[in-house]
């Protein structure tokens, strides 16, 4: 009796709390995803003078779940010449990774479901999984598109994951900690986007090739890859892919908001900036770097594909090399690291 | 252990509860949609003629350079998370060992560079 009322207390009700903060997540992640894919027509209409979506529900806020449901009614057709399990299980890995992040990320102070010692190394190491998933789906589907969609994907994430990887760097050189809370403890002074700016817009530029994003959308071309890697999916499959682009955006935005953009902390530490709880600050950042996404996507012209990858390889890769030299420099020089 | 075991479990359960609903999803179209496969909407997609042969061709070998370079720059970026870490106590001596390494580093860069191995056209 005593002993399976301790393994109640031990195990099950913080295995219950875990649960719920991790629904606690999950939910507004997915909800959140409905909305971006809204307000991404409903910029974009704007820009180019159209209404949008404005049938469906008020203002047609519920035109995303619509389309869901309606894709979720329809047949997934498996093609007949692909890897039927590999072509099933290759969505379900890049829907996972791209939530799996949320979990080392901190919303406000305490607010985070796994500190982590080493959370940006977490965050960098399953933004570079996602290739799997998109490699798998290519390889899978066994027709030429998507082939060749999976490999520019592949080729554009990993050039760009390198430049990621220094400008995180810098960051780090800046913190002495790989823990996300420090990271943005450290920026009560000062945000890193203002002495490490040319590093914030490379960081972001990189979030956009590795999000696939326009103008860097190469891997879904319309024009000349029909629709890349997920050419042959269809219903479910298909809206696992859509619901994974659109969280590993809102996920690189919270990433280049705790980097740079000082997670949680209000603009000026004075009265009435700081009435305002932290996590609204993070989501209102958050919300204004997507923002910059569907602007830069309603303004830009799309890449070719050899000048998307001299970009990455030629001028990103050696400026950001050149910037952990210089900040290590300065830091050492002035004696101003951290300990 | 109990460390390991309340900062990395959940995000096993995040893996499980992440997985499970990523299943469920795949399985609703099964339950609830029609199916009615036939022979034209199985097949590869294609523009208006049957795929001539398997679509696991060839490709282009600069695809494989991109990976084989990765790799090398990849691994330079995990040398430098623990310095970036810990310069703060290594000192003047640890700062001029990276920068050497560096330094080695883009002579390759450079080589590589020079002998095309960037080039898209």
């Amino acid at each position: 009796m005593d002993n399976s009322l301790s393994l109640i207390n031990d195990l099950i009700i913080p295995g219950l709390i875990i649960v719920a903060q991790i629904l606690a997540i999950i939910i507004p992640v997915l909800l959140s995803v409905a909305f971006l894919v809204y307000a991404e027509r409903k910029v974009l209409a704007l820009i180019q003078l159209r209404k949008g979506p404005n049938i469906v529900g008020p203002f047609g806020l519920f035109q995303s779940f619509a389309d869901a449901l309606k894709l979720l009614a329809k047949e997934n057709i498996i093609p007949n010449r692909s890897n039927k399990i590999i072509f099933l299980i290759a969505p379900m890995i890049t829907m996972v990774l791209s939530l799996i992040g949320w979990a080392v990320i901190p919303f406000a102070p305490g607010w985070v479901i796994s500190d982590i010692n080493v959370g940006i190394m977490y965050l960098f190491a399953v933004s570079s999984l996602g290739v799997y998933g998109i490699i798998m789906a290519g390889w899978a589907s066994n027709s030429q598109y998507p082939f060749l969609g999976a490999l520019r994907s592949a080729a554009q994430m990993v050039s760009y994951e390198v430049s990621i990887g220094f400008v995180i760097i810098t960051v780090l050189l800046c913190v002495g900690s790989l823990n996300l809370t420090k990271v943005v403890e450290a920026q009560s002074t000062v945000w890193f986007a203002i002495p490490l700016l040319p590093m914030f817009i490379i960081f972001f530029i990189c979030a956009l090739a590795e999000t696939n994003r326009l103008p860097f959308d190469l891997p879904e071309d319309e024009a000349s890859l029909v629709a890349g890697f997920s050419t042959e999916y269809s219903s479910a499959s298909f809206v696992l892919f859509f619901l994974a682009e659109y969280a590993s955006m809102i996920l690189m935005s919270a990433m280049t908001v705790i980097l740079f953009l000082g997670g949680w902390l209000p603009p000026f530490d004075i009265a009435p900036f700081n009435y305002i709880p932290s996590v609204f600050w993070f989501m209102l950042k958050i919300t204004f770097i997507l923002f910059l996404f569907l602007w830069v996507r309603g303004t830009f012209p799309r890449y070719r594909y050899d000048q998307l990858m001299r970009l990455g390889w030629k001028v990103f890769l050696p400026l950001s090399l050149f910037w952990v030299v210089v900040t290590a420099g300065f830091l050492v020089m002035f004696d101003l690291l951290p300990t | 252990m109990s460390f390991i075991l309340s900062e990395y479990l959940p995000i096993l359960i995040f893996i499980f509860i992440g997985f499970g609903m990523a299943v469920g999803m795949t399985i609703i179209p099964f339950v609830i949609g029609e199916s009615k496969p036939d022979k034209e909407k199985l097949s590869s997609y294609e523009c208006g003629f049957e795929a001539f042969d398997d679509a696991r061709g060839r490709f282009d070998v600069r695809f494989y350079l991109v990976a084989i370079l990765f790799i090398i720059f990849d691994l330079e970026v995990a040398f430098l998370f623990p310095w970036a870490v810990s310069l703060g106590n290594i000192g003047i001596f640890g700062f001029w060992s990276m920068i050497i390494f560096l330094f080695f580093l883009t002579i390759g860069f450079i080589y590589e560079w020079k002998k095309g191995a960037l080039e898209w056209e």
